[in-house]
């Protein structure tokens, strides 16, 4: 069964808890992606490179105006049309407004999260545009008619007989799990869609400041497909991504690639400068930008500055133990999950009713912290954020009567040590209460001592004194 | 005995709320092998809860409350140097005294703010005080069957502390210590975590206790009696042998030749 991602957070969990073969899927992705990236990391000095990766994200925050301006006027510079936006609405207006003035009826996309965040594909198709993805994850994840549930990976929770599954029902696929002949008929349909489309849509990994560049990372040479084969081309971009300088994003790009798949770098990294000038062979005839911003200052304003450097490697995704269990779409209908995900989407939205779950959903374990290519310090992030939800009384009714009980008890010492007794002398009759009632679910109870700590002190004590006197 | 009762260090053990309520042998096996090692302790009986809980879950009005009780409690015995540290028997506890009080009472009381940064700076571990401070290596501890030993996240990934266990561990005699894969994973704990994500929390205890059962060990030692009371209800419900015990009452065991 797999999760709706519309439904409430407890619902999610608990059918994501459900799904083995998702969770299958899961254990046999993560593993091999941290192999992969531990093997990558023993070969380098890690420490350097989360040393100066994190310096070159936290001077473009620290500039970010400065930067910005810098990109725009490179930008228009190199032929690009720069369109600000404010949130997903404006956004999604632009690319609509492009493909009308274009008479768009195709479009091929290369992954990009800031799309999904947005929801561009649902209001392009609304408006009669055929919108194919092209990474492979994504273009699994699109036929199944889902949404992806991780940043690089979109179709991680998905075995490989469940896509050979998917194949075979939408595009005829001789049952087959073999990777390469899946690849294969997914080659067979995006080669043709490259061809007839009219519009390319990617993300951006890094924005160059300094020279007007929009990167994209990818491993499959799709990126770069999207990018100069169809007539217009629309880069779009969380404000957050502007670099100084082409070698910042080249060290950006080793960091990412290293963290998220263990590779060296990337098989390709799209750099695009401006649409086609005369004499060159290919590129599109029209380059667009968007920057986004979409709750991005508003981020900067809050003080979560550290979540604006996030290069989406992936990696404390793959190391999250919560993430492991229960895959991305039980983080609801957002394209950002594990830890990371955690932050930013309440961070993104204006409600934090809407997405106060989240920042709970954490053992705070710190394995995310200690991998994270730009050192975000992501459960201190998690514990601001779970203070902002009580603050604006937005955790449970029950759990703030319990906390506020439990602080007045244990703020003087005769209250606690009643209770504590209390507890000792309920035995396991204590396991009909709240919260133990929950923790026994699935647990054995906890029992409470007879006799507190405090109390066999005070005897042994009064014991050495006898003995002394 | 006066002569070297000055030179001898004073403790002031911090035995924690889960201790003192759920697991007091833990404690005196904290305080006898400081006792043992040259050690005076003494037990700040006022002591309750230090506020993580509260904390950990957002409720930081509530977790000042607690934090400004634990530096009302332990703050005058520093101040008038009648102690020289603070030690407790668990790595969470200690992550939050030196690592939270600070941000918890950064912009709100100056003053707390002041002391808690000083009680921090004499606040250890127990492991961490028994081998970086009173250079112990081996506690005379025995113990005859396999172990497994597994870091709870935040004495390792909070306090870094992760050698000092491990030493005293392999000192032990007839112990085997054998691997555990996946050791520095969660164990699903995690404070509020295991009730308000009670289905998420007990997935992931149930992924350790499948490494444990795996590992072939006996016993699964750890430095924090909260994890280890998850893991023992995880353990029991899911019908294995295998029991997790706090490392203060293994490195505190002792052979009966040896007359305790």
């Amino acid at each position: 069964m797999a999760v709706d991602v519309g439904a409430p957070y407890a619902t999610r969990v608990r059918q994501a808890l459900a799904d083995d073969g998702m969770r299958t899927a899961l254990d046999r992705a993560t593993g091999h992606l941290k192999e992969r990236r531990d093997r990558a990391m023993a070969e380098i000095d890690e420490r350097r490179l989360r040393d100066e990766a994190g310096a070159v994200r936290r001077y473009a925050i620290e500039r970010l105006p400065d930067l910005l301006e810098q990109l725009e006027a490179n930008l228009i510079a190199n032929g690009c049309h720069v369109h600000w936006a404010r949130d997903a609405a404006e956004a999604v207006g632009v690319v609509l407004e492009i493909a009308r003035e274009h008479e768009v009826g195709d479009v091929v996309k290369s992954k990009s999260m800031v799309t999904e965040e947005i929801g561009l594909n649902e209001a392009l198709e609304r408006s009669g545009i055929d919108v194919v993805e092209t990474d492979l994850g994504e273009f699994i994840v699109q036929l199944a008619g889902e949404s992806p549930s991780h940043i690089l990976a979109p179709v991680i929770h998905k075995r490989v007989e469940d896509i050979a599954e998917i194949f075979r029902i939408r595009l005829n696929t001789p049952r087959t799990t073999s990777p390469a002949a899946l690849c294969a008929a997914a080659r067979r349909e995006l080669r043709n869609e490259f061809l007839v489309a009219d519009m390319g849509i990617s993300g951006c990994n890094f924005a160059i400041a300094e020279t007007g560049t929009i990167c994209v990372i990818t491993n499959e040479g799709n990126g770069r497909m999207v990018t100069s084969l169809p007539r217009v081309y629309v880069a779009i971009a969380g404000i957050e991504k502007v670099v100084r300088s082409a070698e910042d994003a080249v060290l950006l790009w080793q960091a990412a690639t290293r963290n998220a798949t263990g590779q060296n770098v990337s098989v390709y990294f799209s750099m695009s400068s401006g649409p086609r000038r005369r004499g060159d062979t290919d590129g599109p005839e029209e380059m667009h930008v968007i920057l986004l911003d979409n709750g991005r200052s508003r981020i900067l304003e809050r003080g979560y500055a550290d979540a604006a450097l996030c290069i989406r490697c992936g990696a404390c995704i793959d190391i999250c133990p919560v993430y492991r269990e229960i895959g991305g779409h039980a983080y609801g209908r957002t394209p950002y999950s594990g830890p990371i995900g955690a932050v930013l989407t309440p961070l993104l939205d204006y409600d934090i009713h809407a997405a106060r779950d989240l920042p709970f959903a954490s053992s705070l374990c710190g394995a995310c912290r200690d991998v994270c290519p730009v050192k975000i310090d992501l459960p201190r992030l998690l514990l601001d954020l779970r203070s902002v939800v009580v603050e604006r009384g937005a955790s449970p009714v029950g759990e703030r009567a319990a906390i506020r009980a439990y602080s007045t008890v244990m703020r003087r010492p005769a209250p606690y040590r009643a209770l504590a007794r209390l507890a000792g002398w309920l035995g396991p009759l204590a396991g009909l209460l709240p919260p133990l009632s929950t923790w026994k679910r699935d647990r054995g109870l906890p029992r409470f001592a007879a006799r507190r700590f405090g109390a066999l002190w005070r005897e042994r004590v009064r014991d050495e004194e006898g003995a002394a006197g | 005995m006066t002569d070297n009762s000055t030179t001898r260090p004073r403790v002031a053990l911090f035995v924690t709320c889960m201790v003192d309520t759920l697991q007091p042998g833990v404690g005196t096996a904290a305080a006898e092998l400081l006792e043992r090692h040259g050690v005076d302790v003494i037990f700040p009986e006022k002591q309750t809860c230090c506020g993580q809980p509260a904390y950990n879950a957002g409720y930081r009005k509530d977790a000042q409350v607690m934090a400004r009780h634990f530096v009302d409690v332990f703050w005058p015995l520093v101040d008038e140097g009648s102690i020289d540290a603070i030690v407790a028997p668990s790595g969470s506890c200690v992550a939050m005294v030196k690592l939270q009080y600070p941000i918890l009472f950064e912009a709100t009381d100056e003053g707390y703010h002041w002391r808690a940064i000083q009680l921090g700076e004499v606040t250890y571990e127990l492991t961490q005080y028994l081998v970086d401070f009173l250079g112990v290596l081996d506690t005379g501890a025995e113990f005859s069957g396999k172990i497994a030993y597994h870091p709870c996240c935040h004495l390792l990934r909070e306090l870094r502390i992760d050698t000092q266990p491990r030493r005293l561990l392999a000192a032990m005699r007839d112990a085997e210590i054998v691997d555990l894969q996946g050791a520095d994973e969660c164990c699903g704990f995690g404070g509020l975590f295991a009730l308000k994500n009670a289905e998420i929390s007990t997935a992931m205890g149930r992924r350790k206790a499948h490494n444990l059962v795996a590992s072939g060990a006996e016993l699964v030692v750890m430095n924090d009696v909260s994890c280890m009371t998850h893991l023992n209800g995880i353990l029991e419900h899911e019908g294995h042998s295998c029991r997790a015990v706090h490392i203060a009452d293994l490195l505190n065991r002792r052979s009966e030749s040896d007359g305790g």
